[in-house]
């Protein structure tokens, strides 16, 4: 579960202040989600940048599972970086010299304590389990733009963290890449309870979780309960086949 | 990330850029490659000098005219002062109870002609004494006598390459003749090959009574006015053992001190040279040398550092994208750390690896090419292992030190910057 309290984020932009976020607070439970939504300029992706612990907040509190992040070192944000979140990019951040197995490897090497075969083997998994196991030696520049950010997805759960974080994870796809996304997002959520919050500016896009929390002038301006959830079926689109693996 | 992880990520961002750690390591290259190279010539140098004392024996001890300083600087002007005449006084049996046996030399170079074939050798003139001396044999013939000597005969003894040299159809020389100056001697004995190089090697010369060296060959010119006599170039003795080398020394410089009529006080007109101690100053002189090339390798291997930080810095900087992706996928500082220290590691390593290759190529191929630097004796290397080890030790020493700064700074970025950094 976080907890976010009052977060406020200003930083200068030159000679400006920029006040992006001046004050949110709000809950997520685990097996929540949750789409954060808001005009550009709002404040929604510095919101995301604190949540994964790659920004800190100017004031306020943000509790992860009642730990106050702002109170971890270095370390100890590297940790839940690397165990406890899983962030996925608008623009994907793969290495671009590394094949797409190498990629998901990546987090399990910083995690240690895996040996070179199981690293392998469960990369190969969680990359079979977004509909990639033609692709395990490709290069980003080989994959599509969907493609890419499967590999980013499985990248981010590799390590079977508790909660998924992504920024306009859909932001740079089509509308076909953008409901598999999608697909994979509710069935990680409903089958194996990981926490999804993603950031979108779509309503449609947004419509495929049961919460949708309102971002403007940096402020929270409605949290929204959504009645008609977009459920994504096996039948519209068939990429995967399953996802046990993933994070088993 | 454990460290062979880290080694193959460094070796793969080095490949990727082949051309840009070419030039970054080649400071590192030719430090090490020119410490390698000089450190073996100047120990080959020494090594021949050991060699060549062994084999000429290590009671031998030499005079030559004029006095030295301490510091080795001549001081003396008068050239002409030893003379034959002291060498003869030297000679008289029990005037030196400590040698036992004693030459003069006067030599001097030139063509030597034997029929159509032209060699360019020293001619030494010497005494019947120069086979006991030396500890040489002959191949063939005989030495000349002690009667050719007084009477200045016209014969000459060749060493076996000279030999070799006008005499490539291997016939026997003995008996034949060659000329020097237009004066035509008779070979009458052909030295066994002694080996070794070294200044004069004693077989790439020919030998002459120094009677008629002096009186048909070069010449002489009277001696200076305290001295009048057949000058000579130098007194060659040897000791009857090793121990009796420093009583040898002490004996002559008083019996030449008397002939040359110097008081007490005065410095000697003549300088005695033990082998030993020209030995002794070679090895100070490889020792300097040794420190003055530790002075050049370290100014290299730091400007080669420096080259190392920029590039490092540069690289940071081109991969700060790279470093937040790491970071938001958990790498910590330590990891980012790592990861670059490793990297200008083996980069420094693989300089230090070619700088090796290079450096011990350098001097393998001097010493099998046989090329001369004295215009004597060909060059001798001897590449010494520490050596090696210590350079390359040095240069992955300059990759730890010069890598730190620009790690460090990749290790402090903060995550949501470097991801931002385009």
């Amino acid at each position: 579960m976080i907890s976010v309290r009052d977060i406020t984020k200003t930083y200068w932009m030159g000679d400006v202040e920029v006040n992006a976020l001046q004050g949110v607070s709000f809950d997520i439970y685990d097996g929540e989600i949750v789409a954060i939504m808001g005009p550009s300029g709002s404040g929604k992706s510095t919101l995301m940048n604190v949540l994964g612990c790659l920004d800190q907040p100017t004031a306020g509190s943000y509790q992860i599972d009642e730990e106050e992040v702002a109170e971890m070192s270095e370390v100890e944000l590297a940790d839940v970086r690397n165990r406890k979140i899983g962030f996925v990019f608008q623009s994907f951040n793969l290495l671009p010299k590394l094949t797409a197995l190498a990629n998901v490897e990546l987090p399990m090497m910083y995690a240690g304590g895996y040996s070179n075969k199981e690293r392998h083997e469960r990369a190969t998994a969680a990359l079979e389990a977004v509909g990639l196991a033609g692709r395990l030696h490709h290069k980003p520049k080989e994959l599509s733009g969907g493609q890419q950010q499967r590999v980013a997805i499985a990248r981010s759960l590799v390590n079977d963290p508790a909660m998924l974080l992504a920024d306009e994870p859909t932001g740079n796809l089509d509308s076909k890449s953008t409901v598999e996304i999608m697909g994979i997002f509710q069935r990680l959520n409903m089958e194996q309870g990981i926490t999804i919050v993603f950031v979108t500016h779509e309503p449609d896009v947004a419509e495929h979780t049961r919460r949708i929390i309102h971002i403007r002038d940096g402020l929270l301006e409605r949290d929204e309960q959504v009645l008609n959830q977009r459920i994504v079926h096996q039948g519209d689109v068939n990429i995967y086949h399953s996802l046990e693996g993933v994070s088993a | 990330m454990n460290i062979i992880e880290s080694f193959r990520t460094a070796i793969g961002s080095l490949v990727s850029n082949k051309l840009r750690s070419m030039l970054t390591m080649l400071g590192i290259i030719i430090g090490v490659g020119s410490v390698i190279a000089l450190q073996s010539i100047g120990q080959g140098t020494i090594d021949t000098a050991q060699k060549n004392l062994e084999r000429s024996g290590t009671n031998l001890v030499t005079i030559q005219p004029g006095s030295q300083s301490t510091g080795g600087v001549a001081t003396g002007t008068n050239n002409n002062n030893l003379t034959y005449e002291d060498a003869q006084a030297l000679a008289v049996a029990g005037a030196i109870p400590a040698a036992a046996a004693i030459e003069p030399e006067y030599s001097s170079g030139g063509p030597i002609v034997a029929g159509s074939v032209n060699a360019f050798g020293l001619t030494v003139g010497t005494n019947d004494q120069w086979l006991a001396v030396h500890d040489a044999t002959l191949n063939s013939g005989d030495w000349f006598t002690d009667a050719d000597v007084s009477s200045a005969h016209s014969v000459a003894v060749l060493g076996a390459t000279l030999a070799q040299q006008l005499f490539p159809d291997g016939s026997d020389p003995v008996g034949k003749h060659i000329s020097i100056r237009r004066s035509s001697f008779t070979v009458v004995g052909v030295l066994a090959p002694k080996g070794g190089s070294g200044f004069g090697s004693i077989d790439s010369q020919m030998y002459v009574p120094i009677t008629t060296a002096q009186q048909r060959l070069f010449g002489f010119r009277p001696g200076g006015s305290a001295n009048t006599g057949k000058p000579v170039n130098s007194i060659v003795m040897k000791a009857g053992n090793q121990n009796d080398v420093d009583n040898m020394i002490t004996q002559v410089s008083n019996l030449l001190r008397d002939r040359h009529k110097i008081g007490s006080g005065q410095p000697d007109d003549f300088t005695v040279v033990n082998q030993q101690d020209q030995l002794q100053a070679a090895k100070d002189t490889q020792a300097t040398y040794n420190v003055f090339l530790l002075v050049i390798a370290s100014i290299s291997l730091f400007v080669g550092g420096i080259g190392i930080m920029n590039i490092m810095l540069v690289t940071v900087t081109e991969r700060t994208r790279e470093i937040g992706i790491r970071k938001a996928i958990g790498a910590r500082p330590r990891d980012i750390l790592f990861q670059f220290m490793i990297e200008s590691v083996t980069l420094c390593f693989i300089g230090g690896l070619i700088g090796m290759v290079l450096g011990v190529g350098v001097s393998v191929g001097l010493d099998a090419s046989g090329i001369s630097l004295s215009g004597t004796s060909p060059l001798h290397t001897v590449v010494s292992p520490v050596i090696v080890v210590v350079a390359i030790g040095f240069a992955v020493a300059v990759g730890l030190f010069f890598g730190i700064y620009p790690a460090q700074r990749a290790a402090r970025l903060n995550p949501i910057d470097a991801l931002r950094y385009e």
